[in-house]
């Protein structure tokens, strides 16, 4: 099973990840790299991501990330 | 706002594509964006193929070709349409009516009705209800509905919001009354006040075309669109669906007494596969039983989608079955729409290639 940090790295390959806090205000993820993201975490984790939960704010950083899969049923 | 209409059904289906078919893996190239990252969105949102018009072909030519083959075919008799009821939002002219135009081309009867409706994604299941209600009038047997876009007119070639899921299309959907006791749930609901996140800002007389209005704008992410052109907020349309359509196909399922498990199929409006499957997942409906392949074939042709579906995945079994089918759609407005209805044992289910 891959990281988030490891999936975030496959889809945005230039960006470090790990030395941002707010990947949106950063300008490291669109709305479409959400949209492949939660793509990712949803077979990485065997769940899905509710639709509602699609939103910038719960994509900002590593911890908002994680939060949103634990709610979506992922065990980290 | 909740409907029921009794003795009512939809008898045939066809669906008009052009026969000019785009490929997302050559139009990438036009994007300022990495073919990798276009690449994955292929993969998640299912875009593949679509079909768009040649330049100057216009909503009225794919309606008429459509009418045209059901008269070869005998499948319909032009003094038979008692109201010819078009759903678009790419008239071909302000006025007069396209659906004027259509049956001025066509021939057909002065004692009929026709009209326009301005309505988008939801337009289809709106184009039934307002069948349905004419054919309350003893003087109506026989309703044409046209669904028709040609919104790949209006989208910026490199704006990749939106250009790489615009198709263009038509559906001739043939409505009358039913012998049997049939009876048929619809829902309707409007909400002007976003109604900016699916625009044309320019083009009307609130803002005119112009010079001006026809220059390409960095709108962000790499994108370049001018105000002739359409607009989608993409986040807000995709929470808009995520929140309002459920609900919707809840209560009207709960209204009309009948389970989840009891529907064959949920037709759903076709904007991308991503979409169509978080939908399915929330009202935890398999993927067999609410198709999301219409956007990889065809493209998103606004309200043709959903009589595209039917054409599509369902064209020989429509002929010979009948099934508990939802429909659903929701856009522009914005405004979202379901009904539930017995589906069925059509006369025709076709899809033509307009050349």
């Amino acid at each position: 099973m891959k990281s988030v940090i490891e999936i975030l790295k496959e889809i945005r390959p230039e960006f470090d990840f790990a030395a941002s806090s707010d990947f949106i205000a950063d300008g490291m993820l669109d709305s479409f790299d959400m949209v492949t993201l939660v793509s990712a975490l949803d077979k990485n984790w065997g769940i899905s991501i509710q639709g509602t939960d699609i939103v910038p704010e719960n994509f900002q950083n590593l911890q908002t990330i994680e939060a949103l899969l634990r709610k979506n049923g992922a065990r980290l | 706002m909740n409907f029921t209409f009794r003795r009512k059904r939809i008898s045939g289906v066809l669906v008009v594509v052009p026969a000019n078919e785009r490929s997302f893996a050559e139009e990438m190239r036009n994007f300022n964006f990495p073919e990798s990252r276009s690449l994955k969105l292929k993969e998640v949102m299912g875009y593949d193929k679509r079909r768009v018009v040649e330049p100057g072909v216009c909503v009225s030519d794919l309606a008429v070709f459509g009418l045209e083959r059901l008269f070869e075919q005998k499948l319909l008799k032009r003094e038979e349409i008692d109201a010819l009821l078009l759903v678009t939002q790419t008239a071909d002219h302000f006025m007069p009516a396209t659906s004027s135009l259509i049956q001025g081309r066509l021939g057909l009867k002065q004692d009929m009705l026709c009209l326009d409706i301005n309505q988008a994604c939801a337009g289809f299941v709106i184009g039934l209800m307002q069948a349905f209600m004419l054919l309350e009038q003893e003087s109506v047997n026989k309703v044409v509905l046209v669904n028709a876009d040609v919104l790949s007119r209006k989208a910026s070639p490199k704006d990749r919001n939106i250009y790489p899921l615009i198709g263009d299309g038509a559906s001739i959907t043939i409505v009358e009354r039913d012998v049997a006791d049939s009876v048929i749930h619809a829902s309707v609901k409007m909400d002007g006040s976003r109604a900016s996140a699916l625009t044309i800002p320019a083009g009307g007389l609130r803002l005119p075309s112009s010079p001006e209005t026809a220059r390409l704008e960095d709108v962000g992410d790499n994108n370049l669109r001018a105000k002739d052109h359409v607009f989608m907020d993409g986040s807000a349309i995709f929470n808009f669906v995520q929140t309002e359509v459920p609900p919707l196909i809840k209560d009207l399922l709960a209204r009309a007494g009948v389970a989840f498990e009891e529907v064959d199929y949920f037709l759903c409006h076709q904007p991308n596969r991503f979409m169509l499957e978080k939908l399915a997942d929330k009202m935890k409906v398999p993927y067999a039983r609410m198709p999301n392949n219409v956007v990889e074939h065809f493209g998103n042709s606004g309200s043709v989608t959903i009589p595209t579906v039917m054409a599509y995945n369902l064209r020989e079994r429509l002929l010979r079955e009948q099934f508990q089918v939802c429909l659903a759609g929701f856009g522009g407005g914005l405004a979202w729409s379901a009904m539930l209805l017995t589906l069925g044992k059509l006369a025709f289910n076709q899809i033509k290639e307009y050349k």
